[in-house]
């Protein structure tokens, strides 16, 4: 057995088969020629069938997918032989060239000139370079980048994925997530807990692992192990059994001694609020609106926009739903709101920033906003994010009294808007912790960087502190304005707790994880919430806060969580 | 060598999925097809079956563009493609 310690990031504990991401498809040295003996006629044959076999994989792939995943793999296969791809490879290959540099450089130039035309034809750049790695690997007889496919459900481990391969991720084949680099607020530990998959990442060397070996992955402790033994194999079995039993929540979040926490979902669109409905969500704590802009090159209508608002109210009718603003910039570039060559986009104008830059968006989504509300029976919060200061909190509050938007509230993610919370919640009804972007922020640690995983995590006491000061805050305000937590650290159950102990009042996580965090909040009272509240605050750093507080809720061992 | 004027009757334009579907219709027709901006050069006419080409075009919805094919069958894949230039395939 050869064990891989990582940060585990979405619990359950699996044993399975390994398929590794392959590497990134690497350039061709510049100016390498045709291999001597090949010719040039060869090697644009060569080049044409290659692009043929893509095209064709691709054409397969879209027969077994739908709606937008369909258009965009058919419009990508008919780029695989596109003439003026192709031509101009074969031009360069006419030169000398050799076919992977010529297919390189011909898709380079394309790209280029898409990028050049911006908007929507900027964002198909993309679409061409994946096509020519793809024609690259295929002259070379390596596998193409993306997720392997493969007949058999199995673990995959890759060095990290990108948005884009998670997208293209099916839960019916992957059984876990297990990842060399990335960081516990990563795209993969977000889409991990999304769909319920165990995960682990910034395990270093896992990805040196050959293809086919049996590993036991426990997302709760971070530890991956290959060749797993007997004992290992009890351990994943024993969680399939109680892993039925955290499927179920009873619709009430509440601690052993009566005090209520709802226990809200978050969600990007009418389709997931349907399902945390399901789910037994107590309502909606963060709406990610920018899953309506993204793929856009404009604005959506102000009715496109009610229409699709519209659908996750009516999920909710008489229970609340906690609506973000546009959250666009940084790692979510939008084409019409953000600049994409600011040098340091997360410090950059994002969020409530865009405002800023382009009037007038932020104005028009507050209209679609009410407009929804009216046409629906969900109590209706909204949330600006990226809120700095209380000047910022009050102008918010004034352009939704403007749209008639009767809550209005804040986002609390910069470290300045919970040291100020007091001030900035005169101006507002309620504020919601983004523990993400405030633990980034806090420990100044981009959240993408597995070599930065042990600083951004939100067991770290600086960011449970800030936690705290914003309720404080709330108190000092004297209206008892509700504070809640919409980040990932609402779904981890042990923080759940710790948190409800610091005073927030609701959790909003990802729906599937509102089972576990319910199960393991009734087991303990408020004032012991408390007590383990104060003793993670004590904590000298987050592996300790983590471990103080988990070795009191002996029920996460039970639960295998 | 016969040609066609067509008005493009996709809401996104000549973009996305319309760009696709037409591509992939000129690309089965049997003849060589280009397509140009009405009034642009006919040197400057592009591959019908390269939907990069198409997306190059930037034909919006209500461009007039004018289609040319040589050879046999030129007319009847001509008149397909119009047909399929001027329904708005956003549609459907």
């Amino acid at each position: 057995m050869q064990n891989f310690p990582g940060v585990g990031v979405s619990p359950g504990r699996i044993i399975g088969t390994i398929r590794q991401m392959p590497k990134p498809i690497s350039e061709p040295p510049a100016g390498e020629q045709l291999a001597g003996g090949t010719s040039a006629e060869e090697a644009t044959a060569a080049l044409k069938a290659a692009s043929q076999a893509v095209h064709d994989e691709l054409k397969a792939r879209a027969a077994h997918a739908s709606g937008d995943g369909k258009a965009v793999l058919e419009a990508t296969a008919l780029m695989a032989k596109d003439t003026m791809l192709i031509k101009g490879a074969a031009k360069l290959v006419a030169r000398g060239l050799s076919s992977e540099r010529a297919i390189w450089e011909s898709g380079s130039s394309v790209a280029e000139m898409l990028h050049n035309l911006g908007g929507y034809m900027a964002e198909r750049a993309t679409d061409v370079l994946d096509v020519r790695a793809r024609i690259v690997a295929e002259l070379r007889g390596v596998p193409a980048p993306g997720i392997p496919t493969s007949s058999t459900p199995f673990i995959l481990v890759a060095e990290d994925l990108a948005p884009a391969d998670t997208a293209t991720l099916d839960p019916n084949k992957v059984l876990a997530l297990v990842t060399a680099g990335g960081g516990p607020q990563s795209h993969t530990a977000i889409i991990a807990r999304s769909l319920g998959l165990p995960a682990v990442v910034a395990a270093v060397g896992v990805d040196e692992l050959p293809d086919g070996t049996d590993v036991y992955v426990d997302g709760a402790a971070g530890t991956i192990t290959a060749e797993p033994d007997e004992s290992l194999r009890a351990a994943a079995e024993a969680w399939a059994a109680t892993a039925s039993l955290l499927a179920e929540f009873s619709g009430t979040g509440t601690t052993a001694d009566g005090h209520l926490v709802p226990l809200l979902a978050n969600v990007g669109g009418g389709k997931d609020a349907e399902a945390a409905a399901k789910l037994g969500a107590q309502g909606v704590g963060l709406f990610r609106t920018e899953f309506c802009f993204l793929e856009r090159d404009s604005e959506p209508s102000v009715e496109e926009q009610a229409a699709a608002y519209k659908s996750v109210f009516d999920a909710f009718p008489g229970k609340k739903v906690v609506l973000r603003t546009l959250d666009a910039g940084a790692d979510k570039p939008l084409p019409f709101l953000t600049d994409s060559t600011e040098p340091n986009p997360a410090l950059g104008v994002r969020g409530y920033r865009t405002d800023f830059t382009t009037p007038g968006v932020l104005d028009r989504q507050l209209e679609a906003i009410a407009l929804a509300e009216k046409q629906s029976e969900a109590d209706v919060w909204v949330m600006a994010p990226m809120i700095s200061t209380a000047e910022e909190a009050a102008r918010f509050a004034s352009m939704c009294a403007d749209a008639g938007i009767k809550t209005p509230g804040v986002m609390v993610e910069v470290p300045s808007a919970a040291l100020t919370a007091e001030a900035i919640l005169r101006e507002v009804g309620f504020a919601s912790l983004g523990t993400n972007d405030l633990t980034q922020y806090a420990m100044a640690a981009d959240r993408q960087l597995g070599p930065l995983a042990n600083l951004n995590t939100p067991w770290q006491p600086a960011v449970l502190r800030l936690v705290g000061l914003t309720v404080e805050g709330s108190r000092a305000e004297g209206h008892n304005k509700p504070v809640g937590v919409c980040g990932e650290a609402a779904a981890d159950p042990a923080l759940a707790v710790v948190l409800t102990g610091l005073g927030v009042n609701t959790l909003s996580m990802t729906a599937r994880s509102l089972a576990a965090v319910a199960a393991v909040l009734k087991t303990v009272t408020l004032a012991e919430a408390q007590q383990l509240a104060k003793l993670a605050l004590s904590a000298p750093s987050a592996t300790e806060a983590k471990a103080w507080v988990r070795e009191k809720l002996p029920v996460l061992e039970e639960l295998g969580l | 060598m016969p040609e066609r004027i067509a008005t493009i009757a996709s809401r996104s334009g000549l973009h996305a999925r319309p760009a696709a579907l037409f591509a992939e219709a000129a690309g089965d027709v049997g003849v060589e097809v280009t397509i140009a901006m009405q009034g642009d050069p006919e040197d400057d006419a592009l591959d019908a079956s390269s939907i990069l080409s198409l997306m190059t075009l930037g034909a919006a919805k209500g461009d007039v563009v004018v289609l040319r094919a040589a050879g046999d069958g030129a007319d009847a894949a001509l008149d397909s493609l119009v047909k399929l230039l001027e329904t708005d395939l956003d549609a459907e």
